[in-house]
């Protein structure tokens, strides 16, 4: 069986990738770039959190409803910009700015405990009714993973489907798509609503995986940042994007944080940096400049371009 | 008439119908309730004018940034902590008054801008916006944590002897030092009006703005007045820095409100225009301080992020829209 850090790692390798793809469906494929997404996982958590903690109701029934109250809040603010044809970097900007007015609203509000954050409380052993497991990490692998091959499913599906093509289209040239009778309104609700139930569902596992949540941890701009930041460096609207980005930025940000907590003795120049919070998120810094600069394309894409070349040259060569 | 401009008649009469009725039959008790505000609404007002003209200040550098080079800038919050870092240090240091120092941060922010363009944003100009956005993005976490691993995440303050002081006109208090920053900001802001509209190289920037190609045809070298307006958009910004740390608090964070505020007032402005920015940047300043006084505990910025919500909606363009409409 893996080690408890390997075990944890799978875990949030799959969480990140599961909630890039998606942000994924929505801003990859449907081509409308949200910058606040942590508005949806946010109601996602604190909906099935509340049903816990005041009804003491299944998260498993929790879940379904924070997607569907994260799709409410998806749908509102999507038929917002998009019936008054808010694109681009104004869609961006409206979505940063639901996901503060959430977070400042959640920070003032009393029946979610303001800023102090809701505790799930612990009754010991493991369940799978109450979806918590103390002694134990390996259910919510399971789970995760579960969530990850559904999203690739869902993805898949879309892509195959019609569906697929008006989102490619709409991305591609909203006025070109528009022309040819893609209805550009009803087409990106679809997007926005698959998108934000999921990013919902990602709330409630988050919840019952740390069994703590607070406005800045779930409506944090941070939450939103690292959703996007998987899928883009892997390939944006490809289907195995965020997997692949989550697959290497998420250990090289364990394994850094590590590293700086406890440096190795063959690595000196670390020993001044001991403990000092921040040199990870730094190095985090300079990957994605790095990234951005060099690979535009994210890691797929410069992928299939080489083996397009290689393909190119075989050819030439016969 | 349009639905946007019915929708919007609509609110408008519902506002004045609400308001009709509060006179009508609640004059009384808002007569009490003016009493007692009065004064605490007035001077909320006069303070949220006042840094309302740093936020201009901040606000017109993001949006020649975005206006020239049509890049968004994530890291211009950020950007501003290294002008208030930089005030903390000389006047620890070397005793320079933060006014003083600004003599150090905006050459010193100047050349950091012109860095940063060259070296990091060069490569993607002209790539897709989530390109730029996330690049801007990795820059301001690299800045944010060095100075969370230099100067760790503790509060940090500088107090001058006019730290505390202030001035009275009638009843209503002044700070010193926030009057000193609007004037210094406004100064700026004048300052950089002439500098775009009476010099060559102004003259050059707006081309590049309004049509870059044109521009090249014309012999400008456009590559440059990228570099230029982007350490021009930085050294602005650093200014800001400079000027609140007489009574603003500097934490590696600090940058992150003034990021999202300045993208409020780019936006409530017009993207890319200066005088926009000016009046967005007053706008929100009296916006978020009259929040203060009507929205309970922190939620100050909720107004903000509402007036906000309501002109992408309304009037995406912002109120001064640029005229090439770009």
């Amino acid at each position: 069986m893996l080690s408890p850090f390997l075990l944890r790692l799978a875990i949030l390798i799959l969480f990140w990738a599961y909630l890039g793809q998606c942000w994924n469906i929505l801003s990859g494929y449907a081509g409308q770039f949200s910058f606040g997404h942590a508005a949806y996982f946010g109601l996602g958590a604190y909906t099935s959190t509340l049903l816990l903690v005041n009804h003491g109701l299944t998260p498993w029934v929790g879940m379904l409803a924070g997607g569907l109250v994260a799709m409410s809040g998806g749908l509102f603010i999507g038929f917002l910009c998009f019936r008054y044809k808010v694109r681009g970097v104004y869609f961006a900007l409206a979505t940063l700015a639901f996901a503060e007015i959430l977070r400042l609203i959640a920070i003032n509000a009393a029946f979610v405990r303001k800023s102090m954050g809701i505790q799930i409380p612990l009754r010991g052993g493991n369940s799978w009714l109450r979806f918590q497991f103390e002694t134990t990490n390996i259910p919510y692998y399971y789970i995760i993973l579960a969530m990850v091959i559904g999203s690739i499913i869902v993805v898949h599906v879309i892509q195959r489907d019609k569906l697929g093509y008006y989102f490619k289209a709409i991305h591609q040239n909203e006025e070109a798509a528009a022309a040819l009778g893609v209805n550009l309104l009803r087409y990106k609700m679809v997007a926005m609503a698959i998108s934000c139930f999921m990013t919902g569902i990602g709330g409630t596992f988050y919840a019952q995986y740390f069994f703590f949540i607070d406005p800045d941890l779930v409506f944090g701009p941070e939450v939103s940042i690292e959703m996007l930041l998987r899928p883009i460096l892997g390939g944006v609207g490809v289907v195995w994007g965020p997997l692949v980005g989550a697959l290497v930025l998420t250990p090289l940000s364990e394994v850094t944080r590590g590293l700086i907590r406890n440096p190795p003795a063959f690595l000196p120049f670390l020993f001044p940096l001991k403990g000092r919070s921040g040199v990870d998120i730094m190095l985090y810094g300079i990957i994605v400049i790095i990234v951005i600069i060099f690979m535009q394309h994210g890691l797929v894409g410069m992928i299939m371009a080489k083996r397009r070349k290689w393909a190119r040259e075989r050819h030439g060569m016969e | 008439m349009t639905t946007e401009k019915r929708l919007g008649l609509f609110i408008a009469i519902l506002a004045v119908g609400f308001f009709t009725y509060l006179l009508v039959f609640h004059s009384q008790s808002l007569a009490a309730w003016w009493r007692i505000k009065r004064l605490v609404v007035v001077q909320s007002m006069v303070s949220g004018l006042l840094i309302g003209g740093v936020y201009a200040l901040i606000a017109i550098g993001l949006t020649m940034i975005f206006g020239v080079l049509n890049i968004i800038n994530f890291a211009h919050g950020t950007l501003m902590t290294v002008g208030m870092y930089t005030t903390l240090c000389t006047y620890n240091f070397y005793g320079i008054d933060p006014y003083l120092s600004l003599l150090i941060t905006i050459p010193l922010l100047f050349l950091l801008g012109m860095f940063i363009q060259r070296v990091i944003i060069r490569p993607v100009m002209g790539s897709p916006m989530h390109n730029q956005l996330l690049l801007t993005m990795g820059l301001s976490l690299f800045i944010m944590n060095l100075f969370l691993v230099i100067f760790r995440a503790e509060p940090m303050t500088l107090r001058t002897s006019y730290s505390g002081s202030r001035i009275f006109i009638g009843t209503i208090m002044i700070s010193f030092p926030r009057l000193a920053a609007f004037g210094a900001a406004l100064g700026i802001v004048v300052l950089l009006f002439l500098i775009m509209h009476h010099t060559d190289l102004g003259k050059a920037i707006r081309a590049a703005a309004d049509d870059s190609d044109g521009a090249a045809l014309s012999g400008i070298n456009v590559k440059r007045m990228y570099l230029v307006t982007f350490g021009f958009g930085t050294a602005l910004v650093g200014a800001a820095g400079s000027m609140v740390m007489p009574f603003f608090t500097v934490t590696p964070h600090a940058g992150e409100t003034f990021n999202i505020l300045s993208y409020v007032i780019v936006v409530l402005g017009g993207m890319g225009s200066i005088s926009g920015a000016l009046i967005g940047g007053l706008i929100v300043g009296l916006t978020e301080s009259l929040g203060a006084v009507f929205l309970p505990g922190s939620s100050k910025l909720v107004g903000v992020f509402f007036l906000f919500i309501l002109i992408l909606l309304f009037k995406p363009e912002g109120l001064m829209a640029r005229r090439t409409g770009r």
